[in-house]
């Protein structure tokens, strides 16, 4: 009887988008900020994919003077090696959404097994792994990032795990709440009655429950981890031998741009940062809005997401 | 009311020490046990005659199992020692404590400048929600923190380049001979810029939990009340509902702290301040391992503790909590 009663009103809390196939555009038709999201990286991504076969200059060797100021020809001018910088973002936007992706997606992998097991098995895994999460929610994570890369030495690959392996905090909070009120549902009891195992429940069952959550998750992930690459890569810790928007304004800055009045070696890379920052941020917020309007607070820490704890305490805690 | 905050200050409490431990504990792992670990491998170790070494051995118990290693480990930090800096033959912890007194000012000004104007602005965010100056504002306070840390702090550089000093914390060349308030007047005008980049990058998350905050607040009963009361709208927004919307920030503050200390650290490195995010930074070029193992350490616990503060705070300023 009191089954009969909850049902209805579960299905309508918060995480569950009325149809699941046509649930993203629903987002985009209601919002405009996941249009303009959507399409800000939309335009990044199609321009990395094509950068080699539209930019102007080869983005490795010299083809002008030595910071030559922004001209017909370099329309953005050059940096300390004589390479047109217009070539080198592209190039640099190239690597820089790959570790954003290649980072985010260890940490959905991370974020989303920990979150799913945590929530869906409870008891004392849930304990000790929210613990470790707590654990580094409060650590400074750029600090902690700067001593492992270092210590495991300057390479594109170990700043994507190192990105990877600390950023996966706040969407294991989330997917741990969702599926600590999925897992009561009636479909699943039904599904264990019928004799599915916690591996096939977790798998067909709540995983595609909290996909959209996740996708939303990425999409935020994603912009911390460009946020993290280019300060990781200003500290020194990238790969030498690459270009990325963090490497550009590293050189800058230890090769006297500013001192030489070169701003174009800095102030665009600054903006296509800034504008894909705010591209995933405009489109995640949007898809984790329509999703669960309770948590609205989550844009406030676009960073680190740490108002999630605020959002409710006890049993329904986030 | 009395079990209530004893219980909860105990449980807080307890959960920073034990989070104090694990840090310390992968502070170990880190620089001993793993691959490349650099404390235990001292072909890393620049310049080392074979005395040195053997000293290094001793002191650290390389020779030792690891537990035994883990075990003086933890006793020398319990006499404060965190092993001798490569580069400075001193003392880790005496050179990083000197480099912290140095951050510590640096990191409250930008920080209380930050939460000024974050408050500020989602204030009258808020209270002329729709508006222009409300677009304008919520649209800065996006951006804001989307630039990353260093851009904003070269920008800076760029603009103010020739007109306020570019880098260090005080004039080299009078350090020492003028009077103690010219002195310090000499260290404000440095920290105008590292200062103000951290003001930059930390505002616009405060401007908008406050806007958001207010928002929720400007529409609970007891604002209508002060409304229909008659009570003038500036009043009502300073007095009622803004003492309310504050409360998230407690939360906010604590928990931007490590981002506020990465941030600082790149700040540090940009306007070549000499706190112990430099000192990091440093170590990492000079591979002086005890510094960066002492300065994370050092910025870890600092966080942590900070953080137990704010749960303290936050407790006391609101009832609800247990």
């Amino acid at each position: 009887m009191s089954m009969q009663i909850q049902e209805p009103l579960l299905a309508e809390g918060p995480g569950v988008p009325p149809r699941r196939g046509g649930f993203f555009l629903e987002v985009l038709r209601q919002r405009k900020s996941a249009v303009i999201g959507l399409a800000i990286i939309a335009f990044f991504v199609v321009l990395s994919v094509v950068a080699p076969y539209i930019s102007p200059y080869s983005a490795s060797a010299a083809t002008c003077a030595v910071y030559a100021p922004p001209s017909p020809q370099h329309w953005l001018g050059c940096d300390d090696g004589g390479i047109d910088m217009l070539s080198e973002l592209m190039q640099g936007g190239r690597i820089s959404l790959v570790v954003g992706f290649a980072a985010t997606l260890v940490a959905m992998v991370i974020g989303g097994g920990v979150g799913i097991l945590s929530g869906y098995f409870g008891g004392w895994m849930d304990v000790s792994l929210m613990r470790v999460t707590d654990y580094l929610l409060v650590i400074p994570d750029l600090v902690f990032m700067l001593v492992i890369a270092d210590l495991w030495g300057a390479s594109l690959f170990h700043v994507i795990m190192v990105i990877g392996i600390l950023e996966w905090t706040s969407t294991a909070r989330i997917i741990r709440a969702q599926v600590m009120s999925l897992r009561e549902r009636v479909y699943v009891k039904r599904t264990r009655a019928l004799g599915a195992g916690n591996a096939r429940i977790m798998w067909r069952h709540i995983l595609p429950q909290v996909g959209p959550l996740l996708i939303a998750n990425t999409v935020l992930t994603v912009a911390i981890a460009i946020y993290l690459e280019t300060a990781l890569a200003f500290l020194g810790l990238e790969d030498p031998t690459v270009t990325t928007w963090g490497t550009i304004l590293e050189h800058a800055f230890e090769r006297t741009a500013i001192s030489s009045g070169a701003w174009w070696a800095i102030v665009p890379d600054g903006f296509v940062i800034a504008a894909v920052i705010v591209g995933c941020f405009l489109f995640g917020q949007a898809v984790e809005d329509a999703l669960n309007p309770r948590l609205k607070a989550a844009h406030l820490s676009l960073r680190r997401w740490r108002l999630r704890p605020l959002v409710g305490r006890g049993p329904d805690a986030i | 009311m009395a079990v209530r905050s004893a219980d909860y200050v105990l449980k807080r409490g307890f959960f920073a020490l034990v989070t104090i431990f694990v840090a310390i504990t992968i502070n170990f792992f880190l620089f001993r046990v793993l691959p490349g670990s650099a404390v235990s491998d001292l072909s890393k170790v620049p310049h080392a005659s074979p005395k040195l070494r053997h000293a290094l051995t001793v002191e650290f118990g390389l020779d030792k199992p690891k537990w035994e290693q883990y075990l003086i480990y933890l006793k020398n930090l319990a006499h404060g020692n965190m092993g001798v800096s490569f580069v400075y033959q001193q003392p880790v912890t005496h050179l990083l404590f000197a480099d912290l007194k140095n951050t510590i000012p640096m990191v409250t000004v930008g920080t209380v400048a930050a939460i000024v104007v974050g408050v500020f602005t989602g204030v009258l965010s808020a209270w002329r929600r729709g508006s222009p100056p409300d677009h304008i504002s919520t649209n800065l306070a996006i951006f804001a923190y989307a630039f990353p840390t260093q851009w904003l702090g070269l920008m800076l550089l760029i603009i103010f380049a020739g007109i306020l000093p570019a880098g260090g914390m005080s004039n080299p060349f009078v350090f020492g001979t003028e009077p103690f308030w010219q002195h310090l007047g000499d260290i404000g005008v440095h920290m105008i810029l590292p200062a103000g980049t951290l003001m930059l990058t930390a505002y616009g998350s405060y401007t908008l939990v406050v806007r958001s905050a207010m928002l929720e607040t400007l529409g609970e009963d007891y604002v209508l009340t002060a409304r229909a009361k008659g009570l003038p709208p500036r009043r009502i927004v300073w007095r009622h509902a803004v003492r309310n919307a504050l409360l998230p920030m407690v939360t906010l503050i604590a928990l931007e702290l490590g981002f506020i200390v990465g941030g600082a650290l790149l700040i540090e490195v940009i306007f070549s301040w000499p706190g112990i995010g430099l000192a990091m930074y440093q170590a990492i070029g000079q591979r002086d391992y005890p510094m960066l193992q002492g300065g994370f350490l050092i910025l870890t616990v600092s966080v942590i503790v900070l953080n137990f503060a704010a749960d303290l705070v936050y407790f006391r300023l609101d009832p609800r909590i247990t």
